[in-house]
């Protein structure tokens, strides 16, 4: 089941399907998020945004709305 | 020759670029951008080269208006900074994603050497990497490795370069085939970056084995209590409240000693020089001059030994990330906090800390809003307008007027200061949207060598840059407050009065010195201003003070005791509120009432009478246009809503 980032629940680890287009985009895949790329989501900040994902062994905040664009599958 | 240093944020570059140059380094301007090059010397084959510090990037594309000045120069071997040979810092435990930005580097054929920072840290992590494998992906580079943060690596570093060759030589790229893409060539960049990614993580099958990783890392630990819903803030305030208490206690103490010194000076030269010009000159307004820079000092240096620790233990990404969401509708970033809860002790310090925002835009919003924290020198405008005007009772009983008269003038620079700020948001434009994106790195213990030269470099760069701006605008108005038309008339004037006659030494010192300052070129002009401040309740003697105040703003107590000719008391100030409140208006109402003094305390929220101020604001934003907007738009501000103040109470 595909779904984006942005409502993935902790603690779970995704397998990135695409990075949509957005102002962004090439930044977020320049971070290291491609297709087929394993990440795990960590922890949110108090407000539920930022959240915080471990990529490869080193942690990456992002906000919601940049999350968005990230199609993922379990 | 020029030589390049590059490579990811969080890589531990400022250890390696600090390990290589030592003290020999300096600061300055990239151009057209407010990014600070940090340069240095070192010596290769007993030859000194340049050694150029470009900001961590993640991309030869640059993410923001500061980032382009690496793309600017790589891209274009015209550019005055292009440079002749390139050293590549990366994080030995993170590969993948350094060597994106490696490859592209690679793939401009200058001269390289790659340095596999943190290494021992990825060997702790499990790692195991293969020199050799590695050196075959990409031939022709020299690779080291390095522990910068406890001095490992200089050596190796620098026999890497002297081997290596001066002239692009023709290789085969990383990326056959491929040529820049457009900085606005969003989808391109996008691809490169995919091609990229997926070429290393192949070629790094045979690079690096990992060893099975062991549970939680020490890091993911301290984040459960660092960015707890409750705890994260909690402690966050501590360590605010910590680095408030310093600069604005501790600081003192020093403060106290720098003023006494160049008192010290300032008397002394005015003994040791012939009396005339030159000796005014030196002594009231030269050395004091210097010693108004050379006071703001400790608080610039406490303030940035702080922040060094925040920045190199990590913990100060965490800021960020816990209080993006509650700055961002302010158009400001998670970094903003620790500059504007500073400039409550003192905006200088605190517009200069800014430059850990990357973003321009939250960046020049945190410098135009920080001077209405109220800092600490408008206190004493505070305290003396409140033991004069504002009775000693208690609200409800138990609330002491006088204190929420005083909490009420901070909040109101605090509430002005998020309004602003939202406004500037909306208005200013912007061509780059604001993102976050940010790397949370591993808790490291600070590398204190590091923090020295951090702090350092920040105070010469105010000294000097700033410094000379300040000392500037103090001569002009030490000369403004000295000379005057019809001086020295009115000066033998006085002393021939038969008033004059009978006073002590001391009072006629009181009485001279106030004359003088009354009929000075500043005297003259605060009488010119009557007229405008007269809405607001103010008389020429106080708007005399308003202009004297600009040197900064505790002047406008010492200048009221000039110019009432009363000793000017230190904390207490008896006998200048006794004789402010006998002063009275030509038609016999006191001057001071609650409205002109509400009025003028308003005035001191809002106005930017601080020279220092402008100076830095000046420095941080490479242009005189944002300073002048502050002055202009404050002057208004404050203008407005003191006329407000004193119709209201009236």
């Amino acid at each position: 089941m595909m779904n984006t980032l942005d409502h993935i629940e902790l603690q779970q680890v995704v397998e990135i399907v695409s990075v949509d287009h957005s102002p962004i985009s090439s930044k977020l895949t320049e971070m290291g998020l491609v297709s087929g790329q394993l990440i795990k989501t960590l922890f949110k900040a108090p407000f539920g945004d930022p959240i915080a994902i471990e990529l490869n062994g080193s942690v990456l905040s992002l906000r919601l709305e940049e999350a968005q664009f990230i199609e993922v599958k379990a | 020759m020029k030589i390049a240093l590059l490579g990811n944020p969080n890589t531990g570059k400022s250890s390696v670029f600090n390990l290589l140059t030592g003290l020999r380094q300096q600061v300055g301007n990239f151009p057209g951008v407010t990014v600070d090059k940090r340069s240095g010397f070192i010596s290769v084959d007993e030859q000194q080269h340049e050694l150029i510090d470009f900001p961590g990037t993640y991309s030869i594309y640059p993410r923001s208006k500061d980032e382009s000045v690496v793309f600017d120069v790589l891209s274009n071997p015209t550019h005055s900074q292009h440079p002749d040979q390139i050293v590549f810092v990366a994080d030995a435990s993170n590969l993948q994603r350094n060597l994106l930005f490696f490859s592209q580097v690679y793939d401009l054929g200058i001269p390289c050497v790659l340095v596999l920072n943190m290494w021992d840290l990825a060997q702790r992590k499990g790692f195991d990497i293969s020199m050799e494998a590695l050196s075959n992906v990409f031939p022709g580079v020299p690779i080291v490795q390095s522990n910068a943060r406890i001095g490992l690596g200089k050596d190796r570093i620098l026999s890497a370069l002297s081997g290596l060759s001066t002239a692009r030589e023709e290789k085969d790229a990383f990326l056959v085939g491929h040529t820049l893409c457009e900085t606005s060539d969003v989808q391109a960049q996008k691809s490169e970056a995919e091609l990229r990614l997926k070429k290393i993580k192949e070629a790094l099958k045979h690079v690096v084995q990992m060893k099975a990783p062991s549970g939680e890392s020490t890091s993911r630990k301290i984040d459960r209590v660092l960015v707890h819903p409750i705890w994260g803030y909690v402690i966050f305030a501590f360590v605010l409240l910590t680095i408030f208490q310093f600069i604005f206690s501790f600081a003192n103490a020093p403060m106290n000693w720098i003023d006494e010194l160049f008192a010290q000076c300032s008397n002394w030269s005015s003994h040791a020089i012939q009396p005339g010009l030159l000796n005014d000159l030196v002594s009231q307004g030269i050395i004091p001059g210097i010693g108004g820079v050379v006071v703001f000092v400790p608080q610039i240096a406490m303030l940035f030994f702080f922040i060094s620790i925040l920045e190199e233990s990590g913990y100060l990404y965490r800021v960020v990330f816990i209080m993006d969401r509650l700055m961002r509708p302010f158009g400001l970033n998670g970094k903003s906090v620790v500059p504007l809860m500073s400039s409550v002790a003192c905006a200088i310090p605190g517009i200069m800390a800014t430059r850990t925002i990357s973003n321009w835009k939250e960046r020049l919003i945190t410098i135009l809003v920080a001077p209405f924290m109220s800092c600490s020198a408008r206190i004493p405008v505070y305290t003396l307008l409140i033991s004069l005007v504002i009775p000693k009772t208690y609200l409800f009983g138990i609330f002491n007027l006088q204190g929420l008269v005083l909490f009420g003038l901070y909040s109101l620079g605090i509430i002005f200061a998020l309004i602003v700020s939202f406004l500037l948001k909306l208005f200013i434009q912007q061509k780059e949207k604001g993102f976050l994106l940010l790397e949370l790195p591993d808790y490291k213990n600070p590398r204190w060598g590091n923090v020295l030269i951090n702090v350092l470099e920040k105070v010469k760069l105010f000294v000097l840059d700033a410094g000379k701006i300040i000392l500037a605008i103090s001569i002009i108005l030490w000369f403004l407050a000295s000379f005057g038309p019809n001086l020295d008339e009115a000066a033998k004037k006085l002393s021939k009065t038969t008033v004059y006659k009978e006073m002590s030494v001391e009072q006629r010192t009181q009485a001279m010195d106030a004359c003088k300052l009354s009929n000075s070129y500043i005297g003259i002009i605060g009488r010119g201003m009557e007229p405008v401040i007269a809405p607001l309740g103010y008389d020429w003697k106080i708007g005399i003070s308003l202009i004297t105040s600009f040197a900064a703003r505790e002047v406008f107590v010492g200048s009221l005791a000039t110019i009432y000719a009363v000793q000017d008391d230190g904390e207490n100030q008896h006998l200048l509120i006794d004789r402010m409140r006998t002063e009275l208006k030509p038609d016999g109402t006191p001057v001071f009432t609650l409205a002109s003094g509400v009025s003028l305390m308003v005035f001191y929220v809002f106005a930017m009478q601080c020279m220092a101020t402008l100076a830095v604001v000046k420095r941080e934003t490479n242009s005189w246009k944002w300073p002048m907007v502050q002055l202009v738009f404050m002057g208004v501000l404050a203008y407005l809503t003191a006329w407000i103040s004193f119709i209201l109470l009236s």
